[in-house]
């Protein structure tokens, strides 16, 4: 049996809408991944850094308020320079369409928008891991 | 095109509802086939209805209702700088609108100032960025603040914003005693369901009833808060959690002030309150019934009010931002319209209603122009505004009715239990109840108990919506005009008015006099802040998954 998929849920910004990280982070733990919810308001540094110091798989962001251009990609230099590529980031929350390529060219793997089923959340980050560690 | 891996139900197939003989609200409240006089055996006309605009006020605050006049039309918007929030403010007004309501960005509403680094990506982007007096005189340019009830989405940093408000209203030359409008000022719900604090809650309380003290004195006409169970509703609440959660908040808010020493009925008729208006149509009418008859009983008997205008709820609506879906977004304006009708049958004061892209971004222009008009038709079109709570003395809205009542108070009973409101957020139990609640509603939608049309079932593809995007620019803008204010003003005044604010602080007098002395001397909200986090400390919660 494969080890446990570990995920970090993290909330950035200043937005404090936590609804859909708190449903994500326990429709994931129940699928039987190991979560760890970081709370609002982390900064870039603070997600990489917990991804580093629990050795996660995934980072998921969840983003309502429109700061995703100016977070994304500091999360992703922040990977580069730790040389963590064997992190999959995924990103759900309100992201208009005109901003799904960019954030996908930038090294997001899935992009989740408003009303996409948890069933479909699960399987992407499956199929994700398994792969970046082929 | 976005994949959606959610089955596409045939059209002619009814999606199965769990079990074929189970019927429940939206927030899993069983219902009968049929009400009969039997289910309202215990109900007694004259003191469970009564009549509208009297004790327990059941079928509405006032007497003749919206013969009298129809609720304010009141649409929530806020994007960008002060000047294009100004524009959008009177292009609304120009348009019919009735009232006012602005949405602040976050870093406003976290006491940040555009230029700081915490606010970098977030200006401009989910409200109005306003940092300083500066900002608000631009806001209100024009919108003559005697005549014009404006309501303002701030928590906690309210008083400082407020006190922006009124200083802008005193350059306007309206008199204070005159000026009504709303802030929303309710910091308990933040902690339950927001999350937009800045300090712990006792200090951030003791803010809440400085402001209610200082309206009390000086703007009778002005509600200084907005008790709200929008927020609570958004994060996934039941309708009875909403309604309960939040006149238990309103219920610390009042034992906080007569703890001050203010008298009851000198205070409590400013209170005002705020709910969401969901998609379950008869269980949101009998919510906004049981508000009220709560609230009388509250206090009048727990309390021991006598000023029959403190024993009203008098509440805005805002439509379910939460039930909006990005797919198909056209029909969110049957949705919107639907909940927007179960605010009036419910005697709603006021009324926002969403836009049909709300679940994409800000709305344009043309969208909030087709809410505004869904209000309109309701109200001049449809006659539901011709005769007084249509739908009293129905069995089953009667019966739904008391059982939110008696719901709503099996929930004060724990709360009182716990300790009261602050001890229960402190222990997470109103966290608790809403994540639970949602994740239960989360897993509804995904086994098809509960069904959201154009998510999952009836799905299909759909042209995008052109929206409303909001460039750096905003951002760039708000920080130069900062720079530039910074500069120009008297620093030496500013400096003394904030260590005034700072010694007022440790000595716990009332905040709002020396913060009105900050943003005279254009301190901005930031700095004034920060002067209270050296004093209050920052809040950090434990999350409640």
């Amino acid at each position: 049996m494969s080890k446990r998929i570990r995920v970090i849920i993290a909330k950035p910004g200043l937005d404090g809408h936590d609804r859909g990280a708190k449903v994500i982070a326990r429709a994931l733990r129940d699928s039987g991944m190991e979560v760890i919810y970081t709370g609002l308001r982390q900064t870039p540094e603070q997600i990489v850094e917990a991804a580093l110091q629990e050795d996660a798989d995934v980072i998921g962001l969840s983003i309502l308020s429109g700061a995703h251009n100016a977070v994304v990609p500091r999360v992703i230099q922040l990977l580069k320079h730790h040389s963590m590529d064997n992190v999959l980031l995924v990103v759900g929350g309100i992201i208009p369409d005109s901003d799904v390529k960019s954030l996908r060219d930038l090294g997001v793997t899935e992009v989740f928008q408003p009303g996409t089923s948890i069933q479909n959340i699960i399987e992407s980050i499956h199929a994700g891991v398994s792969k970046q560690s082929r | 095109m976005r994949k959606n891996l959610v089955v596409e139900h045939p059209i002619s197939e009814r999606p199965k509802s769990g079990s074929t003989d189970h019927f429940t609200t939206l927030s899993g409240v069983p219902i009968k086939g049929l009400y009969t006089p039997q289910d309202l055996e215990d109900f007694r006309t004259e003191r469970d209805l009564g009549k509208p605009g009297e004790f327990p006020y059941t079928r509405g605050v006032y007497a003749t209702m919206y013969r009298g006049k129809f609720w304010t039309m009141r649409q929530f918007s806020g994007f960008a700088t002060p000047e294009e929030t100004n524009r959008r403010c009177r292009y609304l007004l120009s348009q019919g609108q009735t009232g006012l309501s602005v949405a602040f960005d976050l870093p406003t509403l976290m006491g940040y100032d555009a230029d700081s680094p915490d606010s970098l990506g977030e200006v401009g982007k989910c409200g109005v960025s306003v940092s300083s007096l500066e900002d608000m005189e631009i806001l209100f340019q024009n919108i003559p603040l005697e005549e014009v009830t404006v309501s303002m989405t701030i928590n906690s940093p309210a008083a400082v914003l407020w006190a922006m408000y009124l200083v802008v209203a005193e350059k306007q030359g309206a008199d204070w005693e005159k000026i009504s409008g709303t802030i929303q000022n309710d910091i308990l719900k933040e902690y339950i369901a927001q999350k937009e604090f800045i300090f712990p809650p006792k200090p951030s309380l003791n803010l809440v009833v400085d402001t209610l003290e200082f309206s009390a004195r000086n703007t009778p006409r002005f509600h200084p808060i907005s008790i709200s169970g929008y927020h609570i509703r958004e994060a996934g609440s039941t309708a009875v959690q909403e309604l309960a959660f939040t006149l238990r908040d309103g219920i610390e808010y009042v034992e906080a002030t007569v703890e001050r020493g203010l008298a009851i009925d000198d205070f409590a008729p400013q209170l005002s309150f705020f709910f969401n208006s969901h998609s379950d149509f008869f269980e949101e009418i009998a919510k906004f019934r049981a508000a009220r008859r709560v609230w009388a009983h509250v206090m009048r008997d727990r309390f021991g009010a006598k000023n029959p205008r403190s024993m009203m709820c008098r509440f805005h609506t805002q439509t379910a931002g939460c039930s909006l879906t990005a797919q198909q977004p056209y029909n969110n304006v049957v949705r919107t319209s639907i909940q927007a009708l179960a605010a009036i049958l419910g005697g709603t004061q006021s009324l926002h209603t969403n836009s049909l892209d709300e679940a994409l971004a800000l709305p344009t222009e043309e969208a909030v122009t087709l809410a505004l008009r869904t209000q309109q038709i309701l109200a001049y079109e449809t006659g539901v505004t011709n005769t007084v709570d249509p739908l009293g003395g129905s069995y089953f809205i009667e019966r739904l009715t008391t059982e939110t009542e008696q719901a709503c108070y099996e929930y004060f009973r724990k709360i009182d239990e716990i300790g009261g409101m602050l001890a229960a957020i402190e222990r997470g139990f109103p966290q608790r109840e809403i994540a639970e609640a949602s994740y239960r509603y989360q897993q509804a939608l995904e086994n098809k108990e509960k069904i959201m049309v154009g998510v999952n079932a009836f799905v299909s593809g759909h042209e995008p919506l052109p929206i409303l995007e909001i460039d750096q620019s905003a951002a760039e803008g708000q920080c130069k005009k900062l720079h530039s204010l910074r500069a120009r003003r008297d620093y030496d005044r500013l400096k003394k008015a904030l260590d005034r604010l700072e010694t007022a602080a440790r000595k716990k007098e009332n905040l709002m006099p020396s913060i009105l002395e900050c943003v005279r001397a254009y301190g901005t909200v930031g700095e004034i802040c920060d002067r209270l986090r050296v004093v209050y400390g920052t809040y950090r919660e434990a999350a409640v998954l």
